[in-house]
């Protein structure tokens, strides 16, 4: 459905985007990870055919995004990471405007009916200026499944939203993903490994890792992290956890807690919980730490065996 | 042509849910509505004032206010929607460039043909007032001069916003343009002994005044004025193209 091949772009002397490639199947919900400014607004604007790469190419749905721009547009749903709304329009006008420009048949009721898909048909005749930050991205997200297209390119949809929504959008994500496929770009991690089938990690315009989210876990950690706290001072805590065969990467907080490290299958916590409370420490808490996005940056970027776009397929 | 028309469909109802276009209804038409009054108190002190009432007396009012209410009513059409980010929305949408920028302009095309329609009322008022009644194929000829020259003033209008993000360089660049066709580009011709005829052609005034508001409808003023409004929406449609591009 998505087939990215050698695509680089270049904005002025700087490189955005350094010779990516990567697929995205039929009913695969693809996560994009990166940070700031690390190419994945470029990416998904240059395949909803906003603009063309210096290099490259693309092709969506089996158009090329250059050459048939207007057929890939047609099979394109996007929702821009700064949500494109009409203050002035009321939800309801809006999705029939954009129904209109699409022409869809009984644009009314496909317009009402995607309202219903992101829980806003309450609020269908309201203007949408008076929206809350996250019914507004909620009206974004009908914009971008309105003509139910085959792909679904999403940047930060789930941005700036309020828990119970995250998962609602979640929700509505996984659903269309069943049978479409879905690219979205976010921050989290957890979000990418709750959804996605498989995520690529972008970073300085490279993509530095592409496997599902549990094998990149294991292959960047490969080990579990745990935070251990105890009451009252910590002094000389790293020390006693240091001393304990089988932990690595010791790391104090400076007040009242250490987190380590143990490779997976050799599990060390007993013995450092009975080496803490035998040095005289009161312990209260031992807790394992998830990997977050900077971690797994970090592990990426510093793993010269991790080539770039080598990925793990 | 149905991507345009729904494009120009929303700008039209936009306007009227911006107060800057009541704004400039309210100008329009106070201004004028001032003129045609202390027109009618001037007249109606001399004895022959049933001559003196000129039925196109509304286009030089209005079209000297409409060099400023243009930019007013255009600087926002593009510019605006770069801002707002809603121009991502529409060029990854399946329409044109060309059909998005010529939509723009002919929902404000038709938004200004709506304040043109209701000054109607004056001729008609002054066709009330006089005999035998005023000079229709003039007056229609005045009327058909002031669309030409408003779909160019849109033209160039559309042209500028496709060209800036910031809606206040759209508005002073417009009124630049505006101010340049329509009062100085044809003093040269005056001047100069030699290539008088190119200013006097590029003159926006001149082809409306000496064409169409004497009465007289000829096919160089329409070829004009059409022209200026193809550059335009070119320039417009290059504008937006280039931002792909950069």
């Amino acid at each position: 459905m998505i087939q990215v091949n050698a695509l680089t772009k270049d904005y002025g002397d700087r490189r955005a985007l350094d010779n990516i490639t990567f697929d995205a199947n039929q009913g695969e919900i693809v996560g994009f990870l990166g940070p700031n400014g690390a190419g994945k607004t470029t990416t998904m604007r240059i395949l909803t055919g906003y603009m063309p790469p210096t290099s490259g190419e693309a092709t969506v749905a089996g158009y090329n995004v250059v050459e048939e721009s207007l057929d890939v547009r047609k099979r394109v749903g996007y929702l821009p990471e700064t949500v494109p709304l009409y203050n002035d329009m009321t939800a309801l006008d809006y999705l029939k405007f954009m129904g209109e420009l699409r022409r869809l048949p009984d644009v009314e009721d496909r317009a009402y009916e995607t309202l219903e898909m992101v829980n806003l048909d309450e609020r269908a005749y309201s203007f949408i200026g008076t929206f809350s930050k996250g019914m507004r991205q909620r009206v974004g997200l009908a914009q971008a499944l309105l003509h139910r297209p085959e792909v679904i390119i999403l940047d930060e949809p789930t941005i700036g939203l309020d828990p119970a929504q995250v998962v609602e959008i979640r929700n509505v994500i996984r659903e269309i993903g069943k049978d479409r496929t879905v690219l979205f770009s976010t921050h989290i991690l957890s979000e990418a490994q709750q959804i996605c089938d498989r995520v690529l990690i972008i970073n300085k315009g490279v993509i530095v890792a592409e496997d599902t989210p549990e094998n990149l876990h294991s292959r960047v950690l490969g080990a579990e992290r745990i935070r251990l706290r105890v009451r009252g001072d910590a002094d000389g805590l790293d020390g006693t956890v240091k001393n304990v065969k089988g932990t690595r990467k010791v790391k104090s907080n400076k007040v009242d807690a250490v987190e380590f490290e143990f490779s997976a299958g050799e599990d060390v916590r007993p013995q450092v919980a009975k080496a803490v409370v035998k040095a005289g420490y009161q312990l209260i808490e031992m807790s394992p730490v998830g990997a977050s996005l900077e971690d797994i940056f970090l592990e990426l970027t510093d793993d010269k065996s991790t080539g770039k776009g080598s990925g793990g397929k | 042509m149905r991507n345009i028309w729904t494009i120009a469909k929303r700008e039209y109802n936009a306007y009227y849910n911006s107060p800057l276009a009541y704004v400039v209804m309210l100008i329009l038409f106070g201004i004028i509505g001032i003129i045609f009054a202390l027109n009618l108190v001037s007249v109606t002190s001399n004895a022959f004032f049933a001559q003196a009432l000129d039925p196109t007396m509304v286009a030089g009012p209005l079209l000297f206010m409409l060099l400023f209410c243009t930019p007013a009513l255009t600087m926002r059409l593009i510019s605006e929607e770069s801002r707002t980010g809603t121009l991502e929305l529409l060029l990854t949408a399946p329409l044109r460039d060309w059909e998005l920028v010529t939509g723009k302009w002919l929902g404000a095309f038709l938004f200004l043909l709506t304040i043109l329609a209701m000054t109607l009322v004056f001729p008609i008022m002054i066709n009330g007032m006089t005999d035998p009644g005023i000079d229709l194929q003039q007056t229609a000829s005045s009327y058909f001069g002031m669309i030409l020259v408003i779909a160019a003033f849109l033209g160039i209008g559309v042209g500028v916003s496709a060209m800036f993000t910031n809606q206040f360089a759209a508005f002073f660049t417009t009124l630049g343009i505006l101010v340049l066709m329509w009062f100085l580009i044809g003093a040269p011709a005056n001047l100069l002994p030699a290539g008088s005829e190119v200013f006097s052609y590029l003159d926006m005034n001149s082809h409306f005044f000496r064409g169409f508001n004497s009465g007289n409808v000829n096919l160089t003023d329409i070829i004009y004025y059409l022209s200026i409004t193809a550059l335009g929406l070119f320039t417009g449609n290059i504008a937006v193209d280039y931002r792909r591009w950069k």
